[in-house]
């Protein structure tokens, strides 16, 4: 896997800081798992993170100090063994480990999908589509993250491989056309899916993303 | 402004913590030998902060106490886990005490994972601030921060401390969504230079 398209800078913050919508924060969660790159740049964002937190002002503690409890002794963690299948980790706790086993809501000719409920605000979908397929062209009225999980996807701003994010905002309106081998995208929304046609607007199944 | 000098370290350390700073020092005090003074130190130190970080996310002053008291407790119970790494204590408690606010305050699934859940998965470059004393990288954070023009500052606040996402500080400031999202990601680059250009 090389990874070569990043969630915005102001996504990651947004996640170190805690205050990144649910649906937002689980695909951040999955990028980070298969990449080292952000990954070091959420470890700074945290420690600004720390730093903040160690100038607050304090507010005074009601109770004396607690007794300190006995530890229980864990041993350290050891390397995480890399992600056996294509769905990282924080993401299979969602839907599990094989893409394949989903069970998919047809969408259009070589289109489908499926809502994967999240708590914390946003929405959450996985889309397959076959290869060369178009996903309506739309906007959204806030933020949106892609991430490629299986095959490519492209778009005005660029081609995403398997690990990649595509991260846009409400600027930006696009066409995603799945790649040769077609794709499976996970794709987190924090407001509603503004949908440029009418008539891709009335297409039903579409509705409520 | 915490000052972390005042914070007394332990003689007789084993080589590995002789060259950490205190608050790691501190740490090392507590995975090691599990030192009730050193929970203390802990408690007095951090209690109120974390408390005050619960307070901004709307808890009350009861709640908020109970809230910092477990996130002490986590930090506590978890050191061995943490314990000889190269980041810092702060960031520790901060992730822990973030957590258990999204959590509880929030009602979501905590996505956040601690920092000892990703060490191993890092890249093995080293960080530019790992070779920095945690005290060093912390005035370098704050002089950087304090340097950033008010608007900046304020957005970076407003997502660490009062918990809001990009699109409530839009709303909260009366600005686009892109404005919150650029004068954020300016901010994290100054501070991010700041900690690299000390190498």
């Amino acid at each position: 896997m090389s990874i070569t398209r990043h969630p915005d800078d102001s996504t990651l913050m947004s996640y170190a800081a805690g205050s990144l919508p649910g649906a937002l924060a689980a695909v951040t969660a999955a990028h980070l798992s298969v990449c080292p790159r952000c990954h070091d740049e959420v470890a700074m964002m945290e420690l600004l993170g720390g730093t903040l937190l160690s100038d607050l002002p304090g507010a005074a503690m009601g109770r004396p100090v607690p007794a300190a409890p006995e530890i229980e002794y864990a041993p350290p963690v050891g390397p995480i063994a890399a992600p056996a299948g294509e769905v990282p980790p924080p993401l299979a706790r969602l839907i599990g480990h094989d893409l394949d086993a989903l069970r998919w809501r047809w969408i259009s000719r070589g289109l489908w999908l499926r809502w994967v409920p999240i708590a914390g605000g946003g929405k959450l979908h996985l889309f397959k589509g076959a290869p060369g397929v178009v996903v309506p062209e739309h906007g959204h009225h806030g933020s949106e993250l892609t991430m490629v999980l299986r095959g490519t996807l492209a778009d005005t701003t660029g081609e995403y491989g398997v690990g990649d994010v595509c991260d846009l905002d409400e600027s930006v309106e696009h066409t995603p056309i799945a790649g040769a081998e077609g794709c499976v995208c996970v794709v987190a929304q924090d407001h509603s899916v503004r949908w440029r046609r009418l008539l891709v607007r009335l297409a039903r199944p579409w509705h409520g993303m | 402004m915490l000052d972390f000098s005042i914070i007394p370290g332990s003689g007789g350390q084993s080589p590995l913590s002789a060259h950490r700073g205190i608050m790691a020092d501190l740490l090392q005090r507590i995975a090691e030998r599990a030192d009730p003074a050193a929970f203390r130190e802990l408690y007095e130190v951090y209690g109120p902060r974390v408390k005050a970080y619960m307070i901004r996310k709307g808890a009350d002053a009861g709640t908020a106490e109970d809230l910092a008291q477990e996130t002490l407790l986590t930090v506590w119970r978890k050191a061995s886990l943490y314990a000889g790494d190269k980041g810092s204590m702060t960031t520790w408690v901060f992730a822990i005490a973030r957590n258990l606010r999204i959590d509880r305050l929030r009602r979501e699934v905590p996505w956040q994972e601690l920092p000892e859940g990703r060490l191993a998965e890092a890249s093995g470059e080293p960080l530019p601030d790992e070779a920095m004393a945690e005290k060093e990288r912390k005035q370098r954070v704050q002089a950087a921060l304090a340097e950033l023009p008010a608007e900046q500052r304020d957005v970076v606040s407003l997502a660490y401390i009062e918990g809001l996402s990009h699109s409530e500080i839009a709303e909260r400031l009366d600005v686009p969504l892109g404005t919150v999202k650029s004068r954020m990601r300016i901010a994290y680059q100054k501070i991010r230079q700041a900690l690299e250009n000390l190498e």
